[in-house]
């Protein structure tokens, strides 16, 4: 147990988190100040996995999906319903726990109808989750015909912007799904399964996995997954954003769960190196707000660390580096 | 489905109102708008507000939406001019590819005005381009700052909107030259916020960990009430008084910065009128009336509002327009 913690603390992701938090400290002095403000704690840091945690859960939800060979564009898009569905139920009077509850209802049947489509019409995950990434931020929009829905409801609110012990609300969230999941998929067989599945669907069939039924799981989670991002996003800023909430952060996702060395093709998945890889595109973005940089630098920064993240992780970087510990710490 | 019934509906009102007839010369006339479509609150009361002027002169409206497409547009244009209705409305999409539909519109004698954007095309395939002035928008917020803050130290955080995008980058100048000359106001931080409330409030959450905890921030101007929305959460959430710890001065006039400005969480606003099409009919309506000839350029009144300016009612007006 130890050895294994050990061995995750060695690993390219953590040392890639550790280079990106120390330039942001040389950038600016002050990043790692916390303080104690009206009852919760108030820094750079806590901004980072506060504002990291939507695309973590996210993660957490992809890494999944990734592992089966798949790969969920829809998550966006989810985020949008889900959140639209929670601030116009409220707004229409709902009990707050029913307009919640209603929009996690919607963010699972999301991400059954996209296990639908790959499990039993065998549609290439991409081009099946592509269906939802379009449709369903239209649906958001005219869920809220086009406005930003606003609303004054507390719980909503609170899931957004709350803290609890001190930590924001959303960090809690998507530290609580990242125990729960991987103890699911790493104390049970569950984790064995679906990289069985990702190896090979037809072969892990005939070996009595369910595997359609397994498809159906990972991708009703990353709709979960989504549903929960999107109720953190919408009550972070007190509104349903139909057209922006979740935009383009399928993408943020997908990179991270890369980011944590799952692969694309999958088999070999991480969640826990996920939310790293969630909390490094996180570190680069609050880093780039506080250093100064002119906007126009922004993309640019951005793909010139992923771009030595991935080196660090790459194949080639971890025979330079001869220690076994570092690698095929996602495969078990 | 939705567009032939209110496509019809509209002709119906119009044709209700027309019998009234207001005595202008520009009642009962056949009015085509093509529109790009709803992709903003703003284009939403943009449509709205043009039905409401149509109906209030007793034009006969028909409303076009392009969905985003140009391909559409033209198409619209197209069904304009053999349906020979007496002046086309456009909210160009893109500003290149309008020449050949423009100059079928010049051949079959009917009036073409612009809205809000320009095109790319020789100025004499259209009557006149009725638009803001985004620079001027920018200078406005920029002048209210200034005679805000007097003499006084200011340092400045700016929300940009889309890097590259055309406001941002007129707004942003605007701003830079209204403060030019005033030695006491500075801009110590710039940043995109995307024209949105989530990335608004993440933004300036960054700038107030980067600036002593927000004590040196004397005010925000952000390129568009969203981000300001969101700015006045950072605020709030950082234990300051947004509207008097931080000043708050935002452009587009939007609802719900109405709301802030009427709690004292916003102090200023510039408005980008949607009201595009009023100008463009008064337009239309001298040149039947007596044959005047437009400016090529009519530019909309960019509007300052503050708390003075009834807020709360400003909100009331607005709310039912679709932003």
């Amino acid at each position: 147990m130890m050895r294994r913690f050990l061995s995750a603390l060695a690993s390219p992701q953590v040392i890639a988190l550790v280079g990106v938090l120390l330039i942001n400290w040389l950038l600016f002095p002050n990043f790692f100040r916390i303080t104690w403000q009206d009852g919760r704690l108030f820094g750079s840091v806590i901004d980072v996995l506060n504002r990291g945690a939507p695309v973590a859960i996210l993660a957490i939800g992809m890494v999944g999906v990734i592992a089966t060979k798949g790969v969920d564009l829809s998550v966006g898009a989810v985020m949008a319903m889900a959140g639209a569905v929670a601030a116009t139920m409220v707004v229409a009077g709902y009990p707050a726990p029913v307009a919640v509850a209603a929009a996690l209802t919607v963010g699972l049947l999301c991400g059954l109808w996209n296990g639908f489509l790959v499990a039993v019409l065998d549609i290439q995950p991409i081009v099946a989750t592509l269906v939802l990434m379009v449709a369903g931020r239209g649906i958001a929009q005219l869920i809220t015909e086009g406005f930003i829905v606003t609303f004054n409801d507390p719980l909503l609110i609170f899931i957004g912007t709350g803290s609890f012990l001190g930590l924001p609300m959303a960090a809690v969230i998507a530290i609580c799904l990242l125990i729960l999941v991987t103890l699911l998929v790493r104390r049970t067989a569950l984790g064995l399964f679906i990289e069985a599945v990702g190896v090979n669907r037809a072969a892990a069939s005939l070996a009595g996995i369910r595997s359609r039924m397994l498809l159906f799981l990972v991708y009703g989670l990353s709709g979960l997954c989504a549903a929960i991002a999107g109720i953190i996003v919408a009550g972070d800023i007190r509104g349903a954003d139909a057209n922006n909430a979740g935009l383009w952060l399928e993408l943020d996702a997908i990179l991270a769960v890369v980011i944590g060395g799952t692969s694309l093709l999958g088999g070999r998945f991480s969640v826990p190196l996920a939310v790293v890889g969630a909390i490094i595109i996180q570190a680069m973005n609050t880093g780039i707000l506080v250093s100064g940089f002119p906007p126009e630098f922004n993309l640019i920064v951005k793909a010139a660390l992923i771009f030595l993240v991935l080196i660090i992780q790459s194949p080639m970087a971890s025979r330079l580096v001869p220690t076994r510990l570092m690698t095929r710490e996602g495969s078990k | 489905m939705s567009i032939v019934t209110k496509l019809a509906l509209a002709a119906g009102l119009a044709t209700a109102l027309s019998t009234a007839a207001f005595a202008q010369d520009i009642s009962g006339k056949v009015i085509g708008f093509s529109q790009i479509g709803s992709e903003s609150g703003w284009r939403a009361a943009e449509t709205s507000v043009t039905r409401q002027e149509a109906e209030a002169r007793g034009v006969d409206l028909k409303f076009a939406d392009a969905q985003q497409k140009q391909e559409n547009q033209i198409k619209a244009i197209r069904g304009f001019i053999a349906q020979g209705v007496d002046a086309i409305l456009v909210a160009p999409v893109v500003a290149t590819g309008w020449d050949e539909v423009l100059a079928e519109a010049k051949e079959a004698e009917i009036p073409v005005v612009l809205l809000d954007r320009g095109v790319d095309a020789s100025e004499d395939l259209y009557m006149t381009a009725v638009m803001s002035d985004q620079v001027l928008e920018g200078r406005v917020a920029g002048e209210w700052l200034v005679n805000t803050v007097g003499t006084e130290e200011c340092k400045v955080v700016e929300l940009q909107g889309t890097v590259g995008s055309s406001p941002a980058i007129s707004r942003k100048q605007g701003f830079e030259e209204a403060i030019a000359g005033h030695d006491n106001i500075s801009i110590i931080r710039s940043q995109t916020g995307d024209f949105t409330r989530s990335k608004g409030k993440e933004v300036m959450e960054g700038f107030i960990k980067a600036e002593n905890g927000g004590a040196d921030i004397c005010a925000v101007y952000a390129h568009n009430d969203d981000m300001a929305v969101g700015a006045i959460q950072a605020i709030k959430d950082a234990g300051l008084k947004p509207g008097t710890d931080i000043l708050v001065v935002s452009i587009d006039a939007v609802p719900d910065i109405f709301t802030a400005i009427a709690a004292g969480e916003a102090n200023a606003t510039v408005e980008l009128t949607p009201n595009m099409a009023g100008p463009a009919f008064d337009a239309l309506g001298a040149y039947w009336a007596n044959g005047t000839e437009p400016e090529k350029f009519i530019i909309t009144e960019s509007k300052l509002y503050t708390a003075e300016d009834d807020p709360a009612g400003e909100y009331e007006r607005r709310k039912g327009l679709g932003y």
